[in-house]
C-alpha cells in the first residue's frame, strides 16, 4: 500500500485516496466544434504505459482535493506529487 | 508407546508441568513448551495424516511453518474448530484437541489409500483431465473427492473469538529473531532508532539457541551461550519492542507490512476465554531488515515420503530443544555438512546413529571429522534408492553413485532404521523479499536464490541472504546493518569465531534410482502429492513455463505454497529442459506467508460493525409502525407498512390507492442534498445539467438530468434556487456521494475559475413528502401561516416557513404526479414534524407509504428512476426526454456525445411503456422482449425495467427498453417466460393523468 504525500495534508495511507486516471487531459473548450474522432480521442483514449505515468488522485477521505502524481507503474515508485494546474516537475 | 523418547534436556521444556491433550480421540501427555508435533513425537506418533491424492500415510517432517504433512484440525466446537493448522506451530496447551485431516474414516485405515495402488492411473493433472467431463457429473466427483481427500472441516457457526487490528509505526522493523536479527535489533536500538523485532516463535534465538557444538564457538563460548547473553542484553534497550508469537504475513510496497500476533492460543483452554485471540498489526516501517533464516531442503528419491522420514535439522531441533528422540535407530541422508551436526547431537543424547549416507566424495571439514571421531559411520558417494515400511519407515536401501552421479552402481545395502533424516541443503527464506517486489539472483555454487535488487528501503541479512556459516552470518549481518542504518556499532568488532566450513558441495535434484523413473515414487510436493515424474510428464506434454507446470501438476499450490518443493521442481525442470536455473526464474510467492484466519483479516468489523447503517431521523417511527425495511446503499428505507398480515403486494396496493385518493406520507430524507453557493452557481448548474438554469427565478425549483461525458444519463433530481447565489440540489439516494465527487472533480480540475462551493447536507435535513388531493389541507393545518394558493405557492416553487418556530423549507414538487409538498427540516426536528403531519392528516386517512409504493406511483406517471430504468447506456433521447436538452446552451457535460455516430442511431434501445393483453398479468422485471417466438435464435429486442399492477388504473403497467421502441408504438410484442408467452403492446410511457391535472387538484 502506497504512502502518498498529499500536497495539502502530507503523507497519508493509500486507503484515504482514490485514483482518477490519466492526468493532463484537458476538457476541450469547444467540444461542439470537434469531429467524432477528435471527441473520441479526448473521451476514450488513455495511455497504459510501463514506466513513469502522470495520474490524477483525490484525497477522498481527507481534504477532498484533487492533485497530480508521477508514478512509475513498473515499481509503484511515486516520483512527484503536485497541485492541479501545475506543470509536472519531472519529465 | 512405552518407549521413553524424552531425554532429560530441560532447557526449553518444563518437564515439571505436564499437559494433557487429545489427538484423534486419545488422551496423551506432553510438557509446557512443547508443540503439538514434539508432543506427538515424544509419544512415538509419526503418522498424522494421509496424502491428498494417493492417501499415502504421512508423518511429521519439519518443525516450523514449512511443515507439509502434519496439517491438523484443531478443536471440535462448531464455531471455533479450525482446519489446516500445522502441528509444528501449535503450542501445546491444556485441553487441546486435534485430529488428522486427510483421512476417512481414520488415519490408520483409509479408504482412499486404494488410490496408491492405482497410482499409475493418476498422472499429473488427473483431476483436470478426468473430472472435467461429463461436466454434469462434477457434483458426484466432488462429493467423493471432498469426502476422501478431506480438506478439513470449516466451522459451521459464527466465530466466538475476538480479533483485533492495530497500527504500528517504527524506524526499523526486524523480521526474525535469530542470531542476525538480534544483532540488527541491538544495533538499531542502541543508535536511538525506534525498533521493533518480531519473531513467530515464543522465544527469540532461532536455531543458534540450541547449537552447542565444539565446531561453533564465539569468544571461547558455545554459540548458544554467547547468543543467550546477547538476548539478555536486549532487555535494557529502551527503543526496542519485541513481539514474539508474531508472524509476518505480508510485505507490501512502501514498507507496509501485516503481521499476526497470537495472543491467547498458547493458553490453557480455560484461560483463553474473553481474551483477544489474534491481533493483526498494520505496520509502516521506515526501514525493514529481513532476517527470516533458511529452511532445509528434502532430497528427492524413491519413497521419500514415509512417516519417520524427516528433515535432518528438524530431528536436531526435536532432540536439542524439545528433548525428543524422533527414533532410536536413526539414519541420515545428506548432500551437505549440516546432517553431521544432527548426527553429533543424536549421538551425544544416546541415540544410535546407524550411518550417514552422503552423496559427496569423502570430505574433511571440522564437523565431519568430529562425527567420524565419534565413530559415526559414513557411506560416501552413496544414495538412498528406496525405503520400506508402510505406516512407519523400517529400512532403507543404499547404493553407490556412479562417478557422474547420474546412476547408482554396485550392490544394494539394506539398513534397518526407525527414522531417516534427510538434508538437501538450504533454501534462504526469500518469500517476504519477493512479496515486496524484490528481484532475486541465482548463486550457482550452492544452487540458491538470494535477494538482489529492491526498490524499497530494506535489506536481508543472515541465512535468508545466503550466508550459512556462523562466522559469515555474524560478520555480514554486522556490516550490512551498520551500512544500512548509517551507524557504526562496534560491539561485534573483535569477535573470535570458530565455525566449521563446508569444503565440498554437490547437488543432484532428482537422485538416480535402480528402477525406471515411472516405477518410482519420488515426492516433490508432499502436501499436494506431486512427484518428479509428474513434472517430467508435464514437460513432455509441452508445458514450458514454470508457472504453467506449477498449475498443471499443482506442485507448490497447497497451503504451504510449496515451501519445500519449489526448488526441486525448478531444478528438475531446468535439468530436463536444458536451461540454467537462474534463467528459468521462480514462481511468485504471494501473501500470506502462512495462512491467516478470516478472523484476523476482518478484526472487529463483524456483525453490525461490518458496514455503516444509515438511518433517517424518522427511523424509530417506521419501526413502531411495523414498516418492512429495504437497504438502499447504506440506508435503511421504509419499504412498505403492512397492516393486518398483509403481504407486500397487498400493502403496496392499499398504500398506492390511498396516496391518490386522499393523502400519503413518505420519508424522503435519504435523497442526496448538496448545498451550492457562489457567484458562479448558476453557470455551474448550466454546465452540469442538460437544461438551462440561468433564468430560474429565486424561489423556484427545476428538475435536472445529469449526464456523463459520454452522454449517458447519470443522475437526476430537483434543484431549488434559494437565493441569488444559493441553490439546494437533490440527487438520487444511491448516487449522492458519487454526484458530489463528480461535481467536485469538475470544479477543481476543469473549471477552477468558477466561484462555487459544494457542501453535502444530506444528513442535515429530514425530508417529509406529503402527496395526494388532501395534501394542501394537511399542510395548512401544520403551517397555518403559509399561503398555499396556487398563485402564491405554485407547483415547482419553494417557501421558507416555520413549524412551531423551527425554520423549514417547503417545496411544492412531485414525484408521484399528485399535488404534493416536501418539507425539509433540521434532522433533530424531523421526527416530531413528521408526527405532526401524520396527526394533522389522520382525518384524511393519511397513509404512510414506502419505497415500493413510491416506485409504483412514479411508474404510473412514467417518471424514470436513474439506475432502474437506466443502466449507463441510455441517453436522454433514448429515454424520450428530448425536452430536457437545452438547444441554446453552448456546452454541458455530455452534450458533444449526444450526436456521436453511435448515439444518433435510430435503432438504439429506447424507453417505452408496455401493456399486457391480459390486464391482470404482471410482467417480471428483467424479462426479455421479442418480436417472434418461433424463430431460433430469437433476437432480444430489449427488457422490462419496471413493472407493477396499478390499483389506480386497475391494470398491469410496465416500462421497458426496446430497440427502436419510439417508432413501435402500438406494436404487439412477446415476453417469453418459462411456462408461457405473454403478449404485450408498446405504449407511451405515461399511463396516468397525461394532462397533469392532478398536480393542481
Ligand atoms: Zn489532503
Amino acid at each position: 500500500m502506497f504512502l502518498i504525500n498529499c500536497p495539502y495534508c502530507g503523507e497519508r495511507d493509500q486507503s484515504e485516496f482514490s485514483a482518477g486516471g490519466e492526468a493532463h487531459i484537458v476538457r476541450p473548450k469547444q467540444p461542439t466544434e470537434l469531429s467524432d474522432n477528435q471527441w473520441a480521442e479526448f473521451l476514450f483514449m488513455r495511455k497504459n504505459i510501463k514506466g513513469v505515468q502522470f495520474e490524477r488522485w483525490n484525497h477522498a477521505h481527507g481534504c477532498r482535493k484533487w492533485f497530480n502524481m508521477a508514478r512509475d507503474t513498473s515499481n509503484d515508485k511515486i516520483h512527484a506529487v503536485y497541485k492541479m494546474g501545475e506543470k509536472p516537475p519531472i519529465k | 508407546m512405552s518407549k521413553n523418547l524424552r531425554t532429560t534436556n530441560n532447557k526449553f521444556i518444563d518437564q515439571t508441568s505436564r499437559i494433557s491433550f487429545k489427538f484423534d480421540g486419545n488422551t496423551l501427555y506432553g510438557f509446557k513448551g512443547d508443540t503439538l508435533a514434539s508432543a506427538l513425537l515424544a509419544n512415538n506418533i509419526h503418522l498424522v495424516g494421509r496424502s491428498f491424492k494417493y492417501h499415502r500415510p504421512r508423518g511429521i517432517m519439519a518443525c516450523g511453518s514449512e511443515e507439509p504433512n502434519a496439517i491438523v484440525q484443531v478443536g471440535n466446537d462448531p464455531s471455533m474448530t479450525e482446519p489446516n493448522t500445522r502441528a509444528t506451530e501449535i503450542e501445546l496447551y491444556e485441553g487441546l484437541e486435534a485430529s488428522s485431516q486427510n483421512c476417512w474414516p481414520s488415519v490408520n485405515f483409509d479408504v482412499g489409500a486404494v488410490n496408491n495402488f492405482f497410482s499409475p492411473l493418476i498422472p499429473a493433472a488427473f483431476y483436470y483431465k478426468t473430472f472435467m467431463w461429463p461436466a454434469n457429473f462434477w457434483k458426484l466427483y466432488e462429493y467423493f473427492i471432498r469426502k476422501s481427500a478431506g480438506l478439513g472441516k470449516s466451522p459451521t457457526e459464527p466465530d466466538k473469538d475476538i480479533y483485533d487490528h492495530r497500527y504500528l509505526h517504527c524506524d526499523v522493523l526486524i523480521v526474525g529473531g535469530g542470531i542476525s536479527g538480534i544483532i540488527a535489533a541491538k544495533t538499531a536500538a542502541k543508535n536511538n532508532l525506534n525498533t521493533v523485532l518480531i519473531d513467530d516463535k515464543n522465544i527469540l534465538g532461532g536455531t543458534t539457541l540450541f547449537q552447542e557444538n565444539e565446531c561453533f564457538k564465539i569468544n571461547n563460548s558455545y554459540s548458544n551461550k554467547w547468543l543467550k547473553n546477547e538476548i539478555e542484553s536486549l532487555k535494557s534497550l529502551k527503543n526496542l519492542t519485541i513481539k514474539t508469537r508474531t508472524s509476518l504475513a505480508a510485505y507490501h510496497s512502501y514498507n507496509y507490512l501485516l503481521a499476526r500476533e497470537n495472543l491467547n492460543e498458547h493458553l490453557d483452554i480455560n484461560e483463553k476465554r474473553d481474551k483477544i485471540r489474534q491481533r493483526l498489526w498494520k505496520i509502516r516501517a521506515k526501514k525493514v531488515i529481513i532476517s527470516t533464516g533458511a529452511m532445509e531442503r528434502p532430497l528427492i528419491f524413491n519413497n521419500n515420503d514415509r512417516p519417520g522420514i524427516m528433515l535432518s535439522s528438524s530431528i536436531k531441533k526435536y532432540i536439542d530443544y524439545y528433548g525428543v528422540k524422533c527414533g532410536q535407530k536413526i539414519s541420515l541422508f545428506t548432500n551437505n555438512d549440516t546432517a553431521y551436526e544432527t548426527a553429533i547431537s543424536l549421538n551425544n543424547s544416546g541415540v544410535t546413529v546407524n550411518s550417514v549416507i552422503d552423496i559427496r566424495d569423502k570430505t574433511n571439514s571440522l564437523i565431519v571429522n568430529q562425527a567420524e571421531e565419534l565413530g559415526i559411520k559414513v557411506h560416501w558417494k552413496s544414495s538412498v534408492v528406496n525405503t520400506n515400511g508402510y505406516k512407519k519407515i523400517k529400512s532403507i536401501e543404499v547404493m553407490k553413485l556412479s562417478d557422474d552421479g547420474t546412476a547408482v552402481v554396485g550392490k544394494k545395502i539394506k539398513e534397518e532404521c526407525d527414522c531417516l533424516g534427510i538434508s538437501g541443503g538450504w533454501t534462504p527464506r526469500v518469500h517476504l523479499f519477493t512479496q515486496s517486489g524484490g528481484k532475486l539472483k541465482f548463486r550457482n555454487e550452492d544452487n540458491v536464490f538470494i535477494p538482489d535488487q529492491s526498490d524499497l528501503d530494506q535489506i536481508s541479512i543472515g541465512s535468508c541472504n545466503g550466508d550459512f556459516e556462523l562466522d559469515e552470518v555474524i560478520k555480514n549481518s554486522v556490516n550490512l546493518t551498520n551500512k544500512f542504518l548509517k551507524v557504526n556499532n562496534n560491539d561485534y568488532e573483535n569477535l573470535e569465531i570458530i565455525s566449521s566450513k563446508e569444503i565440498d558441495k554437490k547437488n543432484i535434484w532428482l537422485l538416480p534410482s535402480d528402477k525406471p523413473l515411472r516405477k518410482t515414487k519420488q515426492f516433490l510436493d508432499f502436501q499436494n502429492d506431486s512427484t518428479a515424474n509428474d513434472v517430467k510428464l508435464a514437460l513432455r506434454e509441452g508445458f514450458k513455463s514454470i508457472e504453467h507446470v506449477k498449475r498443471y501438476t499443482t506442485t507448490g499450490m497447497a497451503t504451504d505454497q510449496g515451501k519445500l518443493s519449489n526448488m526441486h521442481a525448478l531444478g528438475i525442470i531446468a535439468e530436463t529442459a536444458g536451461v540454467k536455473m537462474g534463467e528459468l526464474g521462480t514462481t511468485t510467492f504471494r501473501p500470506p506467508y502462512t495462512p491467516l484466519t478470516f478472523g484476523a483479516i476482518v478484526g472487529r468489523n463483524v456483525g453490525e460493525f461490518f458496514d455503516i447503517t444509515r438511518k433517517t431521523p424518522m427511523h424509530d417511527w417506521h419501526v413502531e409502525n411495523k414498516a418492512e425495511f429495504e437497504n438502499v446503499g447504506q440506508w435503511k428505507r421504509a419499504w412498505y407498512y403492512p397492516v393486518n398480515n398483509e403481504n407486500m403486494y397487498e400493502a403496496v396496493q392499499r398504500e398506492s390507492k390511498a396516496a391518490r385518493d386522499s393523502a400519503g406520507i413518505l420519508d424522503a430524507s435519504t435523497l442526496g442534498k448538496i448545498d451550492i453557493q457562489g457567484t458562479d452557481a448558476s453557470e455551474f448548474l448550466n454546465r452540469v445539467y442538460t437544461n438551462a438554469w440561468s433564468k430560474l427565478e429565486i424561489g423556484k425549483c427545476r428538475y435536472g438530468l445529469m449526464l456523463n461525458e459520454d452522454g449517458m444519463v447519470y443522475d437526476d433530481g430537483v434543484t431549488t434556487r434559494l437565493s441569488e447565489n444559493h441553490y439546494l440540489m437533490t440527487t438520487t439516494t444511491g448516487g449522492a456521494a458519487n454526484v458530489l465527487s463528480k461535481l467536485e472533480d469538475y470544479l477543481q480540475t476543469e473549471w477552477p475559475e468558477l466561484d462555487v462551493y459544494l457542501t453535502s447536507v444530506t444528513d442535515h435535513y429530514g425530508t417529509i413528502s406529503i402527496c395526494g388531493p388532501n395534501s394542501k389541507k394537511i399542510l395548512s393545518k401544520v403551517i397555518p401561516d403559509l399561503d398555499l394558493s396556487d398563485k402564491e405557492f405554485p407547483h415547482m416553487s419553494f417557501k421558507n416557513a416555520l413549524i412551531d418556530n423551527i425554520k423549514c423549507r417547503v417545496m411544492r414538487i412531485s414525484f408521484t404526479g399528485e399535488h404534493s409538498y416536501e418539507i425539509n427540516i433540521q434532522s433533530s426536528y424531523a421526527k416530531s414534524a413528521w408526527e405532526k403531519c401524520f396527526e394533522a392528516g389522520k382525518e384524511f386517512n393519511i397513509t404512510p407509504y414506502g419505497t415500493e409504493t413510491m416506485h409504483l406511483l412514479r411508474a404510473e406517471k412514467g417518471f424514470i428512476i436513474a439506475g432502474q430504468d437506466t443502466d449507463g447506456t441510455m441517453t436522454p433521447i433514448d429515454l424520450q426526454m428530448d425536452w430536457i436538452i437545452s438547444k441554446k446552451k453552448y456546452d454541458f457535460i455530455g452534450k458533444r456525445s449526444l450526436y456521436r455516430s453511435d448515439t444518433i442511431r435510430d435503432d438504439r434501445k429506447q424507453l417505452v411503456g408496455l401493456l399486457t393483453d391480459d390486464p391482470k398479468e404482471i410482467l417480471e422485471e428483467g424479462a426479455q422482449i421479442v418480436a417472434e417466438t418461433n424463430k431460433h435464435p430469437i433476437e432480444m429486442l430489449g427488457h422490462v425495467t419496471s413493472s407493477y399492477f396499478s390499483p389506480n388504473l386497475n391494470k398491469s403497467i410496465a416500462l421497458a427498453v426496446v430497440k427502436n421502441g419510439k417508432k413501435l408504438k402500438g406494436q404487439k410484442l412477446y415476453v417469453p417466460m418459462k411456462n408461457k408467452t405473454i403478449n404485450v403492446t408498446i405504449t407511451e410511457t405515461v399511463f396516468l393523468d397525461k394532462e397533469n391535472k392532478r398536480l393542481n387538484a
